[in-house]
């Protein structure tokens, strides 16, 4: 064998590197020094995340193992993209991983988020089924462990065996989907399953892709499979939470366009369209009307994850290069908008303990600052105008209109009357914070350094992604040129 | 006597029915876990028949089989060290004890 092939996982390499310094870290140093954890593992996150962003040796395109492994550039791009969510998660859990109570497992914490992170990576670089089971149950068996990490606290373990079991469950019912595509194309190979299922019709695929979407459609919670989102959500501890409803989506997503592109490919117009196509509405459309009735802060941005998840879905329906740098796009926004959300409700929480949304009555009285990022992460989120969550969404209905055909149009408008119902729960939030006549629950307070960084990179990211529109040029010439699109036309 | 493909298949597909069955009704974690464990074998059968008897030149079904049961190890051991954790906290490994988080 080859090892020098093992060169071609660069980004897999530095992560791995990163990894094994926490551990070291976090195994030999002295007592005195296990304070200093959390900011040494941000720190060597950012430079990982520097290097890999600015690094001309990751342009190009590589593969190893047999094929098995492939990366390139807009792989190199995806991989770049949830590294940044995990520098600012990091950044703003340096408050909480030192708190007192996390103590004896502050290692603990750093250790799974970046073996799941490695599972993620997998999971987007595999062109095997194997590697990517192999990948995504590294990315989710940690995480179940992540969620139960607040040992003391009963809602953190319950929240785990809710996610735990279900993951299994999904996770089986993928794999039967496998087995059955195995037997009808007699590879596990992406492209020769492409080639094996070119032009072939029969109800055992049919059977087959659904397992595998619902398999998939777990780990970013789509409809029919969301319900353990918002116990678990509510369950973990924030920073975990925010983890789960970012990095862990985002990588879902990119691994499900993969598969989608580039082993069912060939199907896309009689079988898996229609599929993604009632998901969408029904995530979309579910995932909203549930927010409206939330009044936990981290269950509501539960079930806004949930039909956030309808909108990233979009892009991968859409089929086209174009449809994959809007959603590159979209999860990069979603990224900094979601965790300005988590970064408020994580320094709040922090602070008094108060999750609910009724808490958050009067904010902008004593809290204008945090009240001021919360309201700038909703109208993000919620996608108006100079905000780059407009743009986000702009992009992705391009894109799915590109795609030509009429149901698309219809899809497109479903979503758009989707997100006038969505600005009004976001809009809640902001009313309890600024309109609402009620003397101001939670006190003045002063947030750790920490929770603050994290909060100005996420706010940057929130005005600057969608006025420098270099950033999703890059994404569209990169997407444009790259090898992924061999097997979109 | 010649055994075709179809005759094994039929046991693998009680096997993930039950589990499904058994997933969905039992109110014991553990039973769950079971239950589980149940789907996945069934999955293992699948790959194992279909390269034995679709493809009997290659081996990647019983290699995935293999992957498959490690991971199916690991997702055990894990759901029992929260179910463990659970049980500390609440005294019960029944399912309807955990109910404090809900709509």
């Amino acid at each position: 064998m080859d090892y020098s092939q093992f060169l071609a996982m660069k980004q897999e390499i530095g992560l791995l590197i990163v990894f094994l310094l926490v551990f070291l870290y976090d195994t030999f140093m002295p007592r005195s020094a296990d304070k200093q954890l959390p900011v040494f593992a941000s720190v060597l996150m950012v430079i990982f995340t520097a290097v890999s962003c600015f690094c001309p040796c990751l342009a190009g395109s590589e593969s190893a193992f047999a094929g098995m492994y492939e990366t390139s550039a807009v792989i190199a791009a995806i991989k770049n993209i949830l590294n940044i969510g995990v520098v600012i998660v990091l950044i703003q859990s340096v408050k909480w991983a030192n708190s007192e109570e996390m103590a004896p497992r502050r290692g603990e914490f750093y250790e799974l988020l970046l073996v799941t992170l490695f599972g993620m990576y997998l999971m987007i670089s595999a062109r095997h089924f194997l590697l990517f089971v192999i990948g995504l149950e590294s990315a989710s068996l940690p995480l179940a462990a992540m969620v139960a990490l607040d040992k003391n606290r009963y809602e953190s373990s319950e929240a785990a065996i809710k996610y735990i079991l279900t993951a299994v469950f999904s996770s089986a019912v993928f794999m039967m989907g496998l087995s059955f595509v195995y037997a009808l194309s007699g590879s596990l190979y992406f492209q020769n399953i492409y080639l094996a299922l070119t032009g072939q019709h029969s109800t055992m695929l049919v059977l087959a892709l659904a397992f595998v979407i619902s398999g998939v459609g777990f780990k970013l919670s789509l409809v029919p499979f969301h319900l353990w989102t918002a116990d678990v959500y509510q369950g973990a501890p924030t920073s975990v939470t925010s983890y789960l409803s970012v990095i862990s989506k985002g990588a879902a997503a990119f691994a499900f366009l993969v598969i989608l592109c580039q082993a069912f490919g060939a199907v896309y117009a009689n079988i898996w369209e229609w599929m993604l196509y009632a998901l969408i509405i029904l995530t979309i459309t579910v995932g909203n009307l549930f927010a409206i009735r939330q009044r936990n802060m981290k269950r509501f941005l539960a079930f806004s994850s949930v039909s956030q998840a309808g909108y990233i879905m979009l892009g991968v329906i859409a089929f086209n290069a174009m449809g994959l740098a809007a959603l590159m796009y979209y999860i990069l926004v979603y990224i900094f908008s979601n965790l300005a959300a988590f970064g408020v409700i994580g320094a709040i929480e922090n602070a008094t303990g108060k999750v609910s949304m009724d808490d958050y009555r009067g904010l902008s009285k004593t809290n204008p600052r945090l009240s001021l990022c919360m309201m700038l992460a909703m109208f993000s989120l919620a996608g108006i105008p100079p905000f780059a969550g407009f743009f986000s969404k702009f992009f992705i209905f391009t894109g799915a209109i590109n795609q030509g055909s009429v149901t698309i149009y219809v899809l497109v408008l479903i979503a758009l009357i989707n997100t006038i119902i969505s600005l009004y729960y976001y809009l809640l939030v902001v009313k309890a914070m600024y309109i609402a006549e009620e003397a101001p629950v939670v006190e003045t307070f002063k947030s750790s350094c920490g929770e603050r960084i994290g909060l100005w990179i996420t706010i940057a990211g929130i005005i600057g992604l969608g006025i420098v529109s270099c950033i999703y040029n890059f994404l569209l010439d990169t997407t444009a040129t790259s090898a992924i699109n061999a097997y979109f036309l | 006597m010649n055994i075709t493909l179809i005759y094994w298949l039929i046991p693998s597909l009680i096997m993930f029915c039950c589990g499904v069955y058994g997933f969905i009704t039992r109110k014991n974690m553990i039973a769950m876990l079971i239950s589980l464990e149940l789907m996945l074998n069934a999955v293992d059968i699948n790959f194992v028949l279909f390269n034995r008897y679709l493809f009997p030149g290659q081996m990647e079904g019983m290699f995935f089989t293999l992957f498959a049961i490690a991971i199916a190890a690991a997702e055990t051991a894990l759901a029992i060290a929260i179910i463990i954790n659970i049980f500390r906290s609440i005294k019960t490994v029944d399912v309807q004890g955990i109910d404090k988080m809900k709509f």
